[in-house]
């Protein structure tokens, strides 16, 4: 073999806890080459690799450097050794131009010039082809100029094993052949590339060898010319585990939610969300699946009014046909204008008209229930607050992914979050906290959240039983759509089923509940139909019950122009 | 012509205290640390060189070696107050606010608890002229600029070129943008931090000895030094943390300060007693405006270290 | 090379973030932390105080000032009430701000401007109008004062984020010298100093300083109430602890930082109207003395806390006027209260790591085991 071996891992376990992060690996990396590391999210990729580049230390196995065994203890270590890591975040001081970043922290021997380390950053760029002005300052630079500067950092330091992880995740397609081609030159040059990715046109398109991690193990590498992206979705997500989670069928189910065309920016002007169109039935639950990162969250943030939106239209439909009109979103006088444009009956079914009618009847007649609804209200949710949708009537709760950073107050006890969101009922100034403590106080005996008591932080309580006190809230103000955002992320068993039996609790009720969820088992044995989200985009939306895994990990994985091109 | 001399020349052996103080501030704030406890630093410098004179201001040793003993044990007062500070706000992780506030409370009890032990014909009668070397003679102007005015100078310049110039000043900045990107790339953010609020202290303390034994050289000089601290936090926010700028900042805030007291001499320009405070006043003001530009401006550059009163623990993510 | 890139980084100590400590141990080891200081306290006081060198077996009685200071005679305990309360005052203006993460350091400037505010109305008006009315006058001048001195910062920083600490800082200055400004304008005699106002006194039952007291203690027991019991209260607790959850339940975040900037400059103003008021019928630049900043000590060691506060702010007047009686004992500087408190303070302050943080000691037998298997 030309290529020789630069890394070798044996048996190399590392826990956190209870969870395993990765079991018994062994990998090879050469020289020369570029090592695809596949697996879905939470496979362990990143934990192995870090365990590489000395963020941490693994608990069993070996590591051999050149066929020699190295211990590597700090990011420092593995920089005596070659090895260099992308990592996903920047590590990057924004006030500072990409040379004086690159220099940060490396021991040179000779005086400070920054002349000549812009020299050098200069060549380094130009030898394998990156464009980067190592005079700009981090802060006005792209999120693709920011990676360039990473990796510059590391070639700097003479890295010949360069670890990238999810590079492309954060780069638009053409930023990413740029960065291919780069990887390329390197690869010529004689270093070794460890590239993260779950994207399997990337994996197909530039790696020599493909390692398949899943659940923390290493199931196989392949070379990648002699393989196809079947084979590698199928050693990726695995054979299909019956999970037993309850299903029913959708009963009735009615348009509750309707997104068209969304388009969304993050902070640095990227698109997150590019014109997603899809619509949630009440009385059935609507999963989405995704990487992480490809928009999920923009999209729940977008429907909850948290997130701006540049385009498109987010509409509610609340059910209402044939049901009383009430004062308790409404004032009289959108009353009075809405029978103007005719949108009541009686319950004999007679149109009704205010005109010239005192206001104190009117009032009387609303109050007795007796005027109805002619059709289901439409409400336009397009740049209104949260605080807004909830006075238009709208009932949406959302479970968000950072549970106490977002959707609870750490240091309150559970009767105070169960206020978050009703604390503002009543006329006076001053807190009710009777009801809330009643409410905290069923959710701890129905949901069995084990906690010393309703006053105790949040914070202190498990994981499992956080969420549980969370997803009760929100399903405690029983709401019209129901969202969550990877709602059993990190609980137990017993705590995940509990959550699922809630859900469906939702869905009978006619509640339009939304899942994001990583699980495809989950996914697919929970839901009854599942949108794909795969950069942003939609990449389509299956019948739960038909749909296989390896359809939805092709659907997450693929790149969307290969998808474009299929579709017609 | 000769009072605006005069003037010009008393507004920078003036300034030269908020030198030192700023200068001190700024490399304190560059690792992320804002130390409230200047004020106290300032008045413990001033209380360690003056104990020093008061052990050695009238022996036979030589006066170069009598102002350099002074003014390491000024600095040395002070960088230890800013070990004291370090030790809290770094290995404590204790707030940043309250232990400077502290800190000016103990520094400023302190000072007055010394000097008013020291005497002053000791201390401060013979010390004083060998402070105002070379021009001690001098019948002009120059007869109040002296070492220490020059070694405040030199400081500023020396903390800038530092700062921006050299690889440890660019390592401390990036100690107190991002501590966590510091530490990754193998920085070692606690060194870094200690020697910036220890050093810093160190210097702003001379400020306090300065104008003890220099400027002002009376013995009731150490009652009014505490207010001096805070004008000194407030021309770090005026030069946009650049130490080299406080030698011009510090001789407008000289300016405003002391010209009170001039302007009544100036032909053609008579001022009421009611002016007085408000000129004294405009350095805070000033300050505030050019808080509040820099703020609404939002150039990244002149913002405040990011990290600014955070404390750094590696752990948390 | 090898050996050097293979030698164990592992640092001796480890720490962790305390989740939870309770309220007891929290306790005892403030208790602990404060009973060292005083130990240094008296260490520092052989050094600095001749008479105790001299003669060590006095160091008795040292301790002892700190109790025949603030409570041996009706006169000093009073005196001691009185401080605490004028610190309390101060310090639950502050804790509605603080409890909300913004950082006023500005609670003296606050203060003196309310001061400032009273004497104005008292001293143009003062004679003119009847007492009540110009009581009333007072109060309302003081509000507005320390509300204004408040509000211009909050508003700054909700607008464009700017520092409030540094903001509020440079305002107690401002507010410093228009006090001297005002008193040059008011006392053109060169002097500067303002008698005392023959007007403007509030009304005394039993003691003079008693209505003060009062005031401060019901003012504890209603701010109490607004942070715990009030729907105001409850939106600073969440915003203070995540802008995030404030964002997602729909509160207004910069409405409250201006709100309860208003509030906090209120309480301020309140605190100058008691001072210019009820005790000195006079101004100063000095008026507030600095118990605006100690206040901020005050209600940090109380952790935002009303009735903490209570406790924290008699303590500090305690210690200050304890320290006092040393001066006056022992012959030493006026000064020498500002060593204690400080030294006090850095104990107090250290020990909150360890309420906050809990430490591991890395075993060395383990180490030496991973090195091996490595």
């Amino acid at each position: 073999m030309e290529h020789s071996i630069a890394i070798e891992l044996k048996g190399i376990t590392k826990r956190f806890g209870q969870t395993v992060a990765n079991r018994n690996v062994d990998l090879d990396v050469r020289r020369g080459e570029i090592l695809a590391i596949l697996g879905e999210n939470g496979s362990g990729k990143t934990t192995l690799m870090n365990m590489i580049a000395g963020i941490y230390y693994p608990d069993e196995g070996k590591i051999f450097f050149n066929g020699k065994e190295v211990i590597i203890r700090s990011p420092h270590d593995a920089f005596e050794h070659k090895i260099g890591m992308i990592h996903q975040h920047f590590k990057l001081v924004d006030l500072f131009t990409a040379a004086e970043n690159v220099i940060l922290g490396v021991h040179e021997k000779g005086g400070y010039d920054l002349k000549s380390v812009n020299e050098r950053v200069s060549q380094i760029a130009q030898k394998y082809g990156f464009h980067i002005d190592p005079k700009k300052k981090i802060y006005d630079m792209s999120v693709s100029e920011k990676q360039t500067v990473e990796i510059i950092k590391v070639l700097y330091r003479g890295a010949d094993i360069l670890i990238l992880d999810e590079p492309t995740a954060v780069l638009t397609p053409k930023e990413s052949d740029q960065l291919f081609d780069v990887l390329q030159r390197m690869k010529e040059d004689g270093k070794s590339i460890i590239l993260i990715t779950h994207k399997m046109n990337e994996v197909l398109a530039v790696s020599d060898r493909v390692a398949v991690l899943r659940k923390g193990e290493h199931v196989a590498t392949v070379n990648t010319k002699e393989t196809n992206q079947s084979e590698l979705t199928e050693l990726m997500v695995g054979k299909k585990i019956s999970l037993n989670i309850e299903r029913t069928m959708p009963i009735e189910t009615k348009k509750r939610l309707i997104v068209k065309g969304l388009k969304v920016s993050n902070i640095d002007g990227r698109k997150v969300l590019d014109d997603v169109s899809f619509h949630a039935n009440g009385g059935e639950i609507l999963g989405i699946a995704g990487i992480a990162g490809s928009g999920q969250r923009e999209l729940l943030e977008a429907i909850s009014g948290l997130q701006k939106i540049d385009e498109g239209e987010i509409t509610f439909i609340n059910p209402k046909k044939n049901k009383p009109v009430t004062f308790f979103h409404k004032s009289l006088q959108t009353v009075k204008d809405l029978a103007a444009q005719n949108a009541f009956h009686t319950e004999s079914g007679h149109p009704v008209s205010f005109e010239g009618m005192p206001s104190k009847q009117i009032k009387k007649w609303v109050e007795a229930g007796e005027i109805l609804f002619n059709e289901d209200e439409i409400i336009n949710l397009r740049d209104k607050t949260p605080l807004q949708i909830r006075e238009l009537g709208v009932r949406l709760s959302f479970v968000p992914e950072d549970r106490l950073g977002m959707g609870l107050v750490g240091s309150m006890g559970i009767a105070d979050n169960m206020m978050l969101r009703s604390y503002r009922k009543g006329k006076a100034g001053f807190l009710d906290r009777r009801r809330p403590r009643q409410l905290a106080d069923e959710i701890i005996k129905r949901l069995q959240v084990s906690t010393p008591g309703s006053s105790t932080p949040v914070r202190r309580l498990s994981g499992g039983n956080v969420q549980k006190v969370l997803v009760g809230r929100e399903i405690a103000f029983s709401p019209k759509v129901f969202m969550a955002a990877y709602p059993v992320r990190g609980l137990d068993i017993n705590s995940s089923y509990t959550i699922y039996e809630l859900l469906n609790q939702q869905k009978k009720n006619g509640v339009a509940v939304i899942f994001v969820g990583e699980d495809l088992d989950v996914l697919l044995e929970l839901c009854d139909r599942i949108m794909v989200i795969n950069s942003g985009k939609i990449s389509g939306v299956v019948d739960a019950r038909n749909a296989t895994k390896e359809q939805l990990g092709m659907m997450m994985t693929k790149s969307t122009e290969d998808h474009a091109k299929e579709m017609v | 012509m000769n009072v605006w001399l005069n003037f010009l020349v008393d507004s920078l052996a003036f300034g030269a205290t908020f030198i030192y103080g700023s200068t001190g501030e700024i490399i304190t704030e560059k690792s992320g640390h804002l130390n409230l406890g200047i004020p106290g630093i300032m008045c413990m410098g001033g209380a360690g060189g003056c104990y020093m004179l008061n052990l050695i201001g009238q022996s036979n040793i030589h006066p170069a070696l009598i102002v350099l003993f002074g003014i390491c044990a000024s600095f040395t007062a002070a960088a230890l107050m800013g070990l004291i500070y370090g030790f809290l706000t770094i290995t404590m992780r204790a707030n940043q606010n309250v232990t400077g506030l502290a800190l000016t409370t103990f520094g400023a009890g302190l000072m007055k608890v010394i000097m008013s032990k020291l005497d002053a014909t000791v201390y401060l009668v013979g010390p004083r002229m060998m402070f105002r070397w070379p021009f001690a003679h001098r019948q002009d102007a120059l007869q109040t600029l002296g070492v220490m005015f020059f070694l405040a100078i030199v400081l500023a310049i020396g903390a800038s070129w530092v700062l921006y110039r050299t690889k440890v000043g660019l390592q401390l900045r990036a100690v107190g943008e991002n501590p966590a990107t510091a530490d990754a790339v193998g920085i070692n953010v606690t060194k870094y931090k200690y020697v910036a609020t220890s050093v810093g202290a160190g210097i702003a303390g001379l400020g306090g000895f300065y104008y003890i034994i220099d400027y002002m050289a009376s013995q009731e000089a150490y009652l009014s030094l505490e207010s001096l601290g805070w004008l000194s936090i407030a021309l770090v926010i005026f030069v946009l943390w650049r130490p080299h700028m406080t030698i011009i900042g510090s001789t407008v805030f000289g300016f405003l300060f002391s010209c009170s007291s001039y302007i009544a001499n100036i032909e053609g320009i008579t001022v009421t007693m009611a002016a007085k405070p408000l000129l004294k006043m405009l350095p805070y003001v000033v300050t505030i405006i050019v808080l509040i530009i820099s703020s609404i401006r939002n150039k990244r550059e002149n913002q405040p270290p990011a990290s600014l009163g955070l404390p750094y623990f590696r752990e948390e993510r | 090379m090898k050996n050097k890139s293979s030698s164990p980084k592992e640092p001796l100590v480890h720490l962790t973030k305390r989740m939870d400590i309770s309220p007891l141990c929290a306790l005892g080891v403030r208790v602990l932390a404060f009973l060292f200081g005083m130990i240094i306290c008296g260490l520092v006081a052989f050094l600095l105080i001749e008479r105790l060198n001299d003669n060590p077996e006095r160091i008795g009685e040292f301790y002892q000032c700190f109790i025949k200071g603030p409570f041996s005679t009706r006169r000093k305990l009073w005196k001691f009430l009185k401080n605490s309360a004028v610190l309390l005052c101060i310090a639950l203006a502050l804790a509605p701000a603080f409890r909300m993460r913004f950082w006023n350091t500005g609670a003296e400037g606050q203060t003196l401007v309310g001061v400032l505010g009273a004497i104005a109305v008292n001293f143009y008006l003062g004679g003119k109008i009847p007492e009540w009315q110009l009581l009333v006058l007072m109060l309302f001048a003081s509000l507005l004062c320390g509300a204004i001195w408040a509000i211009i910062p909050a508003v700054f920083k909700a607008k464009w984020g700017t520092n409030e600490t540094l903001f509020t800082l440079m305002m107690n200055y401002v507010a410093t010298y228009l006090v001297s400004y005002f008193l040059v304008v008011w006392v053109p005699n060169g002097s500067s100093s303002l008698g005392k106002l023959s007007h403007g006194k509030l009304p005394s039952f039993y003691h003079d300083y008693l209505l003060i007291i009062l005031i401060v203690l019901g003012l504890t027991i209603l701010l109490h109430i607004y942070l715990t019991h009030s729907k105001h209260g409850y939106e600073i607790s969440v915003v203070g602890e995540s802008e995030n959850t404030a964002r997602y339940v729909g509160i207004n975040v910069n409405r409250v930082i201006i709100r309860t900037m208003l509030l906090s400059g209120l309480l301020c103003g309140l605190a100058g109207y008691l001072i210019g008021a009820g005790l000195d019928q006079s101004i100063t630049p000095n008026s507030v003395g600095g118990q605006g900043f100690t206040a901020i000590m005050v209600a940090w060691m109380a952790k935002f806390n009303p009735f903490a506060m209570v406790i924290t702010s008699s303590l500090i007047s305690a210690l200050g006027q304890g320290a006092e009686q040393i001066s006056q004992d022992f012959n030493v500087s006026g000064a020498f209260p500002d060593v204690i408190i400080g030294i006090v303070l850095f104990f107090i302050i250290a020990s909150e790591f360890f309420i906050n943080y809990e430490i591991h000691f890395h075993k060395r037998h383990n180490m030496a085991k991973e090195v091996l298997k490595g």
